[in-house]
């Protein structure tokens, strides 16, 4: 009776099943495919309107989203201020709130003392009155926006795509200022440039104080730097070519020793040639990892704790000569060293071919058809990297629009908390509980520490206690009974037939 | 049904004499028993590792009051010497190193021989960013962050069998997976052992209202998440009640000590437990023997004085492991706290374990001594540690793949 039941709902929903998969692929199916890879599933009568549209014309549209109307979503996005702001109101803002204390003179509760909750409230009340929030807040927003925007946006390709190069381009939001930088990470470095030329991308990630700090570039510096003493700077500035005061004289020399910055740090030229372009194969040496991180040396943040952005610092840079994969970089240059080496990345065909693959592996299959990845690497070659010409040559590949691709990636948990709201009309305003949700299924928003970003893989999505909160998701996403969101039941007879289809195997695919 | 060792009425019988002095189980009876028992050598073994997350200061843990230097750098935050007398003092372990006084519940398991410390231990990797070397510590290589994967993922990589076989053999009792499980190697990440079932409503178990639905789902799937869920279920690991008189602590951390000993007694398979406790960043108002650092240590010893005595004679195959991941600055600060530093101290904990020893070389807290001048220079790898309890007590040939690039260059003997 019971499995009675579910066949007949599996035929009469939009579902990519791959136990049922068809030989060929009817026009329903279709709409479904693209509906669930260039989208975040198919809503209620959207695999129709695909249909009645025609998909050509579909795909078309999302290639495009500047020009799709996106007005709903902007209204819903109005509740969260902080994704608008820049980052000097952020940190101002949404400040650490020790440092609060500190600076409004509220000491920190004692060992011995009655009441450590008193100086804990007297913060609280201090915060509120003054219009400060803890920085907290603007993981939630960040996580709410991500939610709401590939639940309701129209330009689904476009957070489809924003959502792939966040994770190619991971950064870590709990690292020590990313708390403030990751906001203008997201809508500045990459939603704008998630459809554009590939190289455009890189650079704005590569100057973004966010990947700067994460990978600790901003730290990189030509070896054996004394950075000069505070006082001593200022007292040079004052007197411009006389000699120092003895006492700071000395205690400059006294310090140079521990204030020295200890040359190149190597974690962004690694990262940015083994995840960012060449991928690991790529053909690259540690010489190569050392030179790109000699000519990125004084590539830094300005004002780290203010308005925080990026600024080349010549005294900072190496300026010696560098060879970068067979590339010679002359002695004597500044930030175009950099700009070179990014360039050089950024055109690589070895790049070409590893965003391909994984353009590929997210679109296609987990196992992407090298058939297919000559023709994306081929276009990224053609076309200087342009991104939205890449898309395009997978979603007119017979590769792609094939029974062996249909319903064989498995969802992330992201993708299938999204789809689920979208397959049940729900309303949602992203609420902060959704976020931890997610996390007990594997994907903490805007926290996975690594740069290597989420495995796009089957077997790191679903696991026995990531796909026991899925079912439970579905349980409760259909009772009602998460807060702040709400579903309709529409077709479905019941609340637990609706958690079934949501629970089903077929389910977790797209 | 758990098994009952044969041995185990030798020991409940000798176990209340030992106790009465002891104050906890005493595990060399427990050696010894074992040793004669067969049935014992099929046991499994057991790692739990405890992570303290936001470097704890290895020095005010391990106390060096031998140091001639120690008392003077930290003018008010120092632990008073055990030499001094009256008052609460430094727990003296071998009359140069102490214990701090709030982790007194530990003191009778390093007595039994059961514990030991290692000093001067840590990650080579100068990085002071708390972020990196926690990454770094478990990861298990320090300097390279292309390792996506953990250390413990990576030791469980190395004897793999097949998918479902053993579902509960890693728990992280935490929401997000820690780095040092993530990978490919299955490993389950829970704050409370309930979570891991069908609910109808939230909160709600089946079994009642929500059977129908948890059957439906069941015959859905045929995997071996419902197996493992039903195993769970007929194990009902959370009947365990704390034995030997064990009393955890109410926060968090003790409760996460808690469950993975019922998950232990349940006898589902574990092998690799992980838990962590964070609020170690004592950059201000450290305290000495009372304060900040003192609360933390009391409910951190207090939490793993409990497992051990709840464990009793399962300790036997467990090594309880702890980590942090660097120390603090050795002389106090402006603001009667520590900064972030290099070395720190960890413990180790069971029925393998050589106790009753401080472990490690001491560089010495000299001017010349000192790591850059300021902090506790390091002498022992922790991936040595590491290493030693994968390849003695875990019987891991491959150390080589859990610790990319890295040869093992000491082992401490401590197991």
């Amino acid at each position: 009776m019971r499995s009675t039941l579910f066949f007949f709902i599996l035929l009469a929903l939009p579902v990519a099943s791959a136990s049922s998969a068809p030989r060929t692929l009817t026009e329903q199916d279709k709409a479904t495919h693209v509906l669930n890879r260039l989208a975040f599933g198919p809503r209620p009568g959207d695999v129709a309107r695909v249909q009645s549209m025609g998909i050509r014309q579909y795909i078309e549209q999302q290639l495009h989203p500047e020009q799709i109307n996106d007005s709903a979503v902007d209204n819903r996005l109005s509740q969260l201020p902080s994704i608008r702001m820049k980052t000097n109101e952020l940190m101002a803002r949404y400040p650490e709130p020790q440092q609060v204390a500190q600076r409004a003179g509220i000491q920190k509760p004692k060992a011995d003392d009655k009441n450590p909750q008193a100086n804990r409230s007297q913060l609280q009340s201090y915060m509120m009155q003054n219009g400060l929030e803890r920085p907290q807040q603007l993981l939630q927003e960040l996580q709410s926006q991500k939610i709401i925007r590939a639940v309701y946006s129209e330009r689904q390709l476009q957070e489809v795509m924003t959502d792939f190069w966040f994770n190619h381009f991971n950064v870590y939001w709990n690292k020590g200022q990313d708390k403030w930088f990751t906001t203008d990470y997201e809508m500045n470095a990459i939603r704008p440039n998630a459809m554009g030329k590939f190289k455009d991308l890189l650079m704005a990630t590569a100057k973004s104080p966010a990947m700067l700090f994460y990978l600790d570039n901003h730290l990189s510096t030509v070896p054996n730097l004394a950075l000069p003493l505070q006082a001593a700077a200022r007292a040079r500035l004052a007197n411009p070519g006389a000699p120092l005061p003895p006492n700071i004289a000395a205690e400059e020399a006294n310090q140079a020793k521990n204030r020295k910055r200890d040359g190149i740090n190597e974690n962004y030229g690694r990262e940015l040639m083994e995840l960012h372009t060449l991928g690991v194969d790529g053909g690259y040496t540690q010489k190569d990892v050392q030179e790109v991180a000699r000519a990125l040396t004084g590539w830094t943040i300005d004002r780290p704790r203010q308005d925080a952005h990026f600024v080349f610092r010549l005294m900072m840079h190496d300026r010696g000569e560098k060879v970068v994969l067979g590339n010679k970089i002359r002695a004597g240059g500044g930030i175009e060293d950099g700009e070179k080496v990014i360039d050089i990345l950024a055109h690589h065909p070895s790049t070409a071919r590893f965003i391909s693959t994984k353009l590929v592996r997210y679109f296609v299959s987990d196992n992407p058809p090298d058939s297919l990845v000559d023709k994306v690497a081929a276009t990224f070659m053609k076309t200087d990297g342009d991104i939205r010409e890449m898309l395009r040559t997978i979603f007119y590949s017979d590769e792609f629009m094939s029974p062996d691709a249909y319903g064989q990636k498995t969802k992330s948990a992201f993708e299938y908390v999204v789809s689920s709201i979208r397959a049940m009309n729900g309303e949602t305003n992203g609420s902060p509980r959704m976020a931890q949700l997610l996390t007990k299924m594997g994907q903490p928003l805007y926290q996975f520490v690594a740069p290597t970003g989420f495995p796009d893989r089957a077997d790191y999505w679903l696991t026995d206690g990531t796909l026991v909160e899925r079912i439970n998701f579905a349980v409760n996403l259909t009772a009602n009974k998460l807060p702040d969101t709400r579903i309709q039941l529409n077709d479905f007879p019941d609340s637990k037939t609706a958690a079934l289809y949501l629970g089903s195997p077929e389910f977790q695919k797209r | 049904m758990p098994r009952v060792p044969v041995s185990r009425r030798f020991f409940l019988k000798s176990a209340g004499v030992a106790a009465a002095s002891f104050g906890v189980v005493p595990p060399f009876l427990l050696r010894t028993a074992y040793a004669q028992n067969p049935a014992a050598s099929k046991n499994r073994p057991i790692l739990i590792a405890i992570f303290q997350r936001g470097a704890a200061d290895g020095i005010s843990m391990v106390v060096p009051f031998g140091d001639p230097h120690y008392a003077s750098l930290r003018p008010q935050i120092a632990l008073p010497s055990p030499l001094r007398g009256g008052g609460e003092t430094t727990l003296d372990l071998d009359g140069y190193f102490g214990l701090h006084p709030a982790l007194s519940s530990l003191k009778p398991i390093y007595d039994a021989g059961h514990l030991a410390m290692v000093q001067a231990v840590g990650s080579p990797d100068n990085t002071r960013s708390h972020f990196d070397a926690q990454d770094y510590m478990e990861s298990g290589a320090p300097g390279n962050k292309s390792v996506s994967d953990g250390w413990l993922n990576r030791y469980m990589q190395t004897d793999p069998r097949p998918k479902g076989s053993a579902p509960f053999r890693a728990i992280a009792m935490s929401t997000n997976m820690p780095r040092s499980l993530l990978g490919p190697a299955p490993a389950l990440a829970m704050t409370k052992i309930q979570d891991f079932d069908v609910r109808g409503n939230q909160g709600r178990a089946p079994g009642n209202s929500n059977s129908e639905i948890y059957s439906a789902f069941e015959s859905m799937w045929h995997n071996e998440t419902f197996d493992a869920m039903k195993m769970l279920k007929d194990a009902n690991p959370t009947r365990f009640q704390p034995e030997n008189g064990a009393i955890y602590p109410s926060q968090p951390f003790s409760q996460s000590l808690l469950q993975i000993a019922q998950i232990i007694k349940a006898d589902v398979g574990l092998e690799v437990a992980f838990a962590d406790l964070s609020g170690w960043d004592t950059h201000a108002n450290q305290g000495s023997v009372a304060g900040q650092l003192s609360n933390r240590l009391r409910e951190f010893g207090d939490g793993i004085a409990a497992l051990y005595r709840d464990l009793g004679d399962r300790m036997r195959n467990v090594v309880i492991v702890t980590m942090t991941e660097f120390g603090r600055s050795i002389k106090q600060n402006g603001s009667g706290g520590t900064d972030h530093g290099h070395a720190s101290a960890l413990f180790m904990a069971g029925g393998p374990v050589k106790g009753g020893k401080v472990y490690g070389k001491w560089p010495g807290l000299g001017p010349n001594q000192l790591f850059e001048g300021r902090d506790l220079a390091l002498t022992t790898d922790f991936r040595d540690v590491f290493a030693e309890i994968l390849t003695k007590h875990m019987q891991t040939a491959d150390v080589a793949k859990v610790f990319p690039g890295y040869t093992p260059r000491q082992s401490l003997g401590i197991l």
